[in-house]
């Protein structure tokens, strides 16, 4: 029997993927080794601890928070962070009044050295869809209350800007040290999804 | 191009997901597999992120949504191979069915037709020596088009006066170089409209920014 890529019955993705990578390696087109080392470096070596760390330095360091707001990249790969999906970041400041945002409309893109791989809700086709259009249903459906005086600003990242949140201090917290705040930021506070608790 | 991709504004998702604290980088192996395969074959192919982009936005609704995102991910890899004639149409699946025991004649491998294509720098951003057509403030207008090819201009901002917010480095232009017709690098800028100019006297007051390269905007008469 002969089968042809226009067959009725579509395969899941995981026997395609078996099969994609098969006739890659065969051919010495792909390298596994190479393979596993993406996999690992973006599983456990990149994600959103690098932008909590970002974000500590930013709330106990004025000049710093000064430097990230006017310059995101210098002052991210002062940190050691930067290179692909990252070449160009902007970061944009929460207040009290002010709430950030962040989408991308067309993709998922998402800057990848400090927040890692994106998580399903941002790749989700209602977040995409909706949260350039209602973005306080959408954060309210997310958890995220805004008083009805905080001014929304949203981000669609359509070119290789990359944004990421530096999200307000809670307050209660200016005693803690830098490594201290690290573990309180999280990735969906850095998208603007969310605030950041105090402990 | 106009393409399922483009969902910004696009009614019928239904209700987001509230994030969950314990969600992993990939939720099954063949996620992560699939994640490095499509940028390995990309560069196998002898793609660009653009032309992966672009395959991503050819995909139908089945392959881009159905599959999930990082099957939709391997569908585009596996479609710029096929671009580049690395693979023949029809060879992934007859080795999937090989796989799963059954007996099946796989395509013999083609003769490939890679594109001719260099980058002039490392990554996506590139300096000119022309000043930006625009400046910040200035009132300006999105392009009302819908290019058969590659573009990142969202439909929701097609027409629409909004107001730069930022000038950006330049880049280089996706519409071309997905295509492999040039770099074409060109000033980014942030523009910044109001939800009553996207959406309508209802809409929820909020202000948006959209990243766009020079050539998508106008001046507004």
């Amino acid at each position: 029997m002969t089968t042809t890529a226009g067959s009725a019955e579509r395969l899941p993705p995981a026997l395609r993927t078996e099969a994609l990578e098969q006739l890659l390696t065969e051919r010495g087109l792909i390298d596994p080794k190479a393979m596993n080392g993406l996999i690992t470096t973006y599983e456990t070596n990149i994600g959103p601890l690098n932008g909590a760390k970002v974000v500590a330095r930013a709330w106990t360091d004025p000049e710093y928070r000064r430097r990230l707001l006017d310059d995101g990249t210098a002052a991210i790969k002062e940190l050691g962070f930067g290179g692909f999906q990252g070449e160009h970041i902007v970061v944009v400041g929460n207040t009290a009044t002010t709430h950030h945002v962040v989408v991308c409309t067309l993709c998922s893109c998402y800057p990848w050295p400090v927040l890692g791989l994106p998580p399903s809700w941002y790749k989700d086709p209602a977040y995409r869809a909706r949260v350039v259009k209602e973005p306080r249903a959408v954060l309210s459906e997310m958890g995220l209350e805004l008083a009805d005086d905080v001014r929304i600003t949203v981000h669609d990242s359509t070119s290789e800007v990359r944004w990421l949140v530096l999200p307000e201090q809670p307050p209660g917290t200016e005693h803690l040290t830098e490594e201290e705040l690290v573990p309180l930021v999280t990735r969906d506070a850095m998208v603007g999804v969310a605030k950041v608790a105090a402990p | 191009m106009d393409g399922v991709a483009d969902m910004g504004g696009a009614p019928g998702w239904g209700s987001v997901h509230p994030p969950r604290q314990d969600e992993p980088v990939f939720s099954e192996p063949w996620e992560g597999r699939a994640f490095a395969l499509a940028i390995l074959s990309n560069r196998a192919s002898g793609g660009n992120l653009d032309s992966f982009r672009h395959a991503l936005e050819r995909l139908d609704r089945a392959h881009y949504i159905d599959d999930g995102y990082y099957g939709r991910w391997l569908n585009a890899g596996e479609l710029r191979l096929l671009d580049s004639a690395v693979l023949a149409a029809g060879a992934v699946d007859a080795r999937a069915r090989n796989l799963r025991g059954e007996h099946v004649e796989e395509p013999p491998v083609p003769e490939p037709a890679k594109p001719d294509y260099a980058p002039t720098a490392e990554g996506t951003l590139r300096c000119l020596d022309t000043a930006p057509a625009f400046v910040v403030g200035e009132r300006v207008r999105a392009r009302d088009m819908s290019p058969a090819g590659h573009t990142r201009l969202p439909r929701y901002v097609r027409g629409r006066v909004g107001v730069v917010d930022v000038i950006q480095p330049a880049g280089v232009l996706p519409d071309s170089n997905a295509h492999f017709l040039g770099e074409n690098p060109q000033y980014v800028y942030s523009v910044r409209f109001d939800s009553h100019d996207l959406w309508g006297a209802d809409a929820e007051p909020f202000e948006l920014t959209v990243d766009m390269f020079e050539s998508y905007l106008e001046t507004p008469s």
